[in-house]
């Protein structure tokens, strides 16, 4: 008898519990709409277009992942219900999924190579190539360091090179101080170590390999800022979004020294390092009113949102325009 | 006499140390309580929990990784419960003492002991790749029942066998079958027990991030998942990519997140507390 | 007349019934046999998994080369795949780990069992039940932002990602799995040997150290085998604290990479399926899969001797 009353206050307990978080859900569920709502407001582009559903599915680099996720997320405002997921394995491992059909949208932080084109192609995929804004490559150290300000060329590759012996700040540069030299740099699916090591080795992919790498910049930057011998290299934004914690190299190419900025990015005097980002899509999937709806506002709004996340916008997205249309 | 009294301050002295050697565990307790809390709560405001993640901190909310969790915990206590339950009344009910069941029963307490990032391994190569459910809530909830599998057996099973034999004789004398017992007095009796493994299995659910890590739970999803096959995120996962970026803000915005969890964990384990005294009173 | 066939009718009714019930049990029996047999299917199916991709693996990296390589680099142009950085990573942590988590547990357990009066035991057991309880995330959280910072004070070369300070925060992960494994193992000393041994006039700490302690070490020693294998198969914390770095070393102040941290970096997109460094991700999963197999073993066989002793 006394099992049966304590049985139903459990059963009791247990729909309690259940309905609890059923309502918690839907109670989220109309807050969300609300502020939504009230987000939408401080999108001056907000359109009352057709709502649209369905999925967005991105993936790629870690440098253009900031501009992609700003463009989500005013996205979101604008068309609610689709569902847009952003990812970054870098360049390579995006473009690998991208390739095999698995993924939307590709953030690019290089251009799309022949052998994955040959791939796509073998699996009837078609693409789109946009390019959304300029990066350059910053060589950042930590903000305490006061021993350098500018590095050649030279010294990088002595540095990066695939057997560098270099193990101090002293062994790169004898009026440096004989610290120990902490390298921080991006994972080798990434599109920057690909050009960062064309540019710097000569060759793409071959550096040394006893440094902390890592697809997510962000690491790389906490690494940097927590370690006053560090030294690494990233994105643009990276710097631009942390620079109370980072010091910027500039960089010698036999020019003399030049500072990553916006116009020296754009103008391509800040060299070898300045290159432009792209996103690629899957041409079938532009179809999708959504995939197409997403793209034509990244486009719309890549001027903006990739100079408020610290890239260089393109002078002008008129004939990027042209490309979707 | 003079030995004797060296013995005694010995045995004083040696009571002092380790009483506070009892206390370290306790005061680091306290200050990562007090660490989390002096950075979380500034950021603990209603928006927090009604938006999404965003790149703004002041805007940045913890929605989906709740609602994610929630979905999360509620298939895995479908999954999970019949099956630990159902192994728990076969262990203490009908298994013979003999091999296979010895063998059951130690494989039970390994599975228990396995890193639950072997677990997301397993989740990856089985659910996502090769079942082609890909990086959904289903894959992370069978991923997760299986974590919490050899914890919904072993607090079924401690139940059950404290269920009093003498019961389990009255049922039979009167003609019942096992299984009518087992329905009818066995579990019924044994329910607050199986209530506090569930509870138990639930907190161990909601804080492990490594397995949901592995059968990839997306890092930013724009939209509330709305079935099964959904992308998601989850609460340790959200506190983890935010703990992962550079700005402070997000540091204090991971705290906050933090808070929710252990908050939703501290009521758990109360209400575990609550049935296990529930439980004694009604046994005794 | 009409009575015996309505009697006979019953006794049928009854019967069918009786089988029915009968045929409802076997089935019941059956079904959460087939339950039970889930778990011995989550256990193949972790090692089929895990030994199905390692194959891929070994069939380009000899086991050897894997298992004593010096140089773990799968990620570049030209890799390398010696798993002794990860393993010299996890052992790292390990061993400082359990450098706090096995004393400050045990003296826990001693002071709780043989010291503390009820009412301090009723105050100190659920703090103890709580911080077990904290999700290791959180404990990750604070060994990034509190305990890393405060060895940068006290040594100015740790870096920033470091193993000591993901050691420390593993080792107060785990001391309430040793402290209430431990004071398990000493209640169940029987209070006869306690009492012999204060009768003889040893002090508190004699009759602890000297009597019940030895009497329940194979418990004690249980829990530090469990302490143990927790610490290699903890994955957050280093993932957050130690790094990414795979470095043949013994110095904590390093960042290092273990085991766990590598599977989680190479699941995070840097290995499509099908390559090399995929593979790898389940060699290394099943290298830590029998490890700590080997150990839970091993915890077993002497939670069995301890039980066999009473």
């Amino acid at each position: 008898m006394r099992n049966s009353v304590l049985m139903k206050r459990i059963t009791a307990l247990a729909l309690g519990l259940a309905l609890t978080a059923t309502v918690a859900g839907c109670g989220s569920g109309t807050n969300d709409a609300e502020s939504s709502a009230s987000n939408a407001d401080n999108t001056s582009a907000a359109s009352t277009a057709e709502k649209l559903g369905g999925q967005i599915v991105i993936d790629g680099s870690s440098t253009v992942y900031p501009i992609t996720m700003a463009v989500a997320e005013e996205f979101k405002n604008e068309q609610p219900g689709v569902e847009v997921s952003v990812a970054m394995s870098g360049t390579g491992g995006g473009m690998k999924k991208f390739v095999a059909g698995e993924i939307d949208i590709c953030d690019a932080s290089r251009p799309i190579k022949q052998e994955e084109i040959d791939q796509a192609k073998a699996k009837g995929i078609d693409y789109v190539e946009l390019e959304v804004a300029y990066d350059g490559i910053s060589v950042v150290v930590n903000k305490d360091n006061n021993w350098v300000d500018s590095i050649t060329t030279a010294e990088l590759n002595k540095i990066w090179a695939k057997d560098s012996q270099v193990k101090t700040w002293k062994d790169v540069n004898p009026a440096w101080p004989a610290e120990p030299l902490k390298l921080y740099g991006p994972g080798t699916d990434s599109g920057t170590f690909e050009f960062f090591t064309e540019q710097i080795n000569k060759k793409a992919k071959e550096s040394r390999t006893d440094y902390t790498p890592s697809e997510d910049d962000n690491v790389l930057v906490q690494g940097i800022a927590g370690d006053k011998d560090a030294m690494g290299y990233f994105g643009f934004a990276y710097y631009e979004e942390n620079q109370d914690k980072l010091k910027v190299l500039k960089i010698d190419d036999g020019k003399g020294p030049i500072e990553p900025t916006a116009v020296s990015i754009k103008d391509k005097s800040y060299s070898p390092l300045s290159r432009p980002l792209f996103i690629y899509i899957n041409k079938a999937k532009m179809d999708q009113p959504q995939v197409r709806a997403f793209v034509e506002y990244y486009i719309d709004n890549a001027a903006t949102l990739s100079e408020e996340v610290g890239y260089v916008p393109l002078d002008s997205y008129d004939a990027i325009k042209e490309k979707i249309k | 006499m003079n030995y004797v009294k060296y013995r005694k301050l010995k045995n004083s002295i040696f009571h002092g140390v380790i009483f506070c050697i009892t206390l370290i565990g306790i005061v680091i307790l306290a200050i990562l309580l007090i660490d989390i809390i002096k950075r979380g709560v500034p950021f603990l405001t209603r928006t927090f929990f009604t938006n999404f993640p965003s790149r703004f901190p002041n805007k940045a909310g913890i929605l989906p990784g709740i609602v994610g969790s929630i979905n999360i915990i509620l298939l895995t206590i479908a999954f999970a419960v019949p099956v630990g339950l159902g192994t728990a009344i076969y262990l203490e009910e009908y298994a013979k003492n003999n091999r296979m069941t010895k063998f059951i029963k130690i494989n039970i307490s390994n599975l228990s002991g396995t890193p639950s990032i072997v677990y997301g391994l397993l989740g990856l190569a089985v659910f996502v790749r090769t079942l082609g459910l890909g990086k959904s809530i289903l894959s992370g909830a069978l991923t997760m029942s299986l974590v919490v599998l050899p914890i919904v057996i072993v607090s079924s099973q401690e139940a059950i066998k404290a269920v009093p034999q003498y019961l389990r004789h009255g049922s039979y004398a009167l003609g019942a079958t096992k299984w009518q017992t087992i329905r009818k007095i066995v579990i019924p009796s044994a329910l607050p027990g199986i209530f506090t493994g569930v509870i138990l299995s639930v907190s161990r659910a909601l804080g492990e991030s490594a397995p949901l890590l592995m059968v990839g739970a997306a890092t930013y999803v724009s939209k509330l998942p709305d079935n099964v096959f959904s992308v998601f995120t989850a609460l340790p996962l959200q506190i983890y990519y935010w703990m992962g970026l550079p700005k402070e803000d997000f540091k204090d915005l991971a705290a906050a997140g933090i808070i929710v969890l252990l908050a939703i964990l501290l009521t758990t384990n109360a209400i575990t507390i609550v049935l296990r005294n529930k439980y004694q009173r009604s046994i005794e | 007349m009409t009575q015996s066939v309505d009697a006979a009718q019953n006794r049928k009714i009854a019967n069918t019934r009786i089988k029915r019930m009968k045929l409802s049990n076997t089935i019941a029996k059956n079904i959460l046999f087939l339950f039970a047999v889930i778990t011995i299917l989550t256990t193949l199916g972790i090692i089929i998994s895990l030994l199905r991709d390692s194959v891929g693996f070994f069939t380009e990296i000899s086991i050897k080369d894997f298992l004593f390589g010096r140089v773990w680099t799968p990620l570049f142009s030209e890799p390398h795949f010696g798993v002794l950085p990860l393993v010299c990573g996890t052992l790292l942590i390990t061993l400082i780990s359990a450098v706090i988590s096995i004393p400050v547990g045990l003296f826990t357990a001693i002071y709780l069992s043989e010291y503390a009066n009820k009412k301090v035991r009723k105050v100190i057991k659920p703090i103890l039940e709580v911080l077990a309880g904290i999700p290791s995330i959180v404990f990750g959280y604070f060994a990034l932002t509190a305990i890393t910072p405060f060895l940068k004070g006290i040594i100015p070369q740790t870096e920033i990602f470091n193993a000591l300070s993901a050691s420390i925060a593993v080792g107060v992960m785990t001391i309430p799995l040793v402290s209430s494994l431990s004071e398990d193992a000493l209640r169940a000393v029987p209070d006869s040997l306690r009492q012999g041994a204060l009768a003889l006039g040893s002090t508190k700490m004699e009759t602890s150290l000297k009597v019940v302690v030895p009497a329940a070490i194979s418990g004690i020693s249980a829990s530090f085998v469990l302490a143990v294998s927790r610490a290699i198969g903890e994955t957050m914390i280093v993932t957050i604290a130690a790094g990414a770095r795979p470095n043949l070393t013994f110095n904590p102040l390093q960042s290092v990479q273990t085991m766990t941290s590598f599977i989680v970096q190479a699941s995070q997109g840097d290995n499509p399926h099908g390559t090399v460094g995929y593979y790898s991700l389940f060699a290394v999963g099943l290298l830590l899969f029998l490890i700590t197999l080997g150990l839970n073993i091993l915890s077993h066989y002497m939670v069995d001797k301890y039980r066999k002793e009473y």
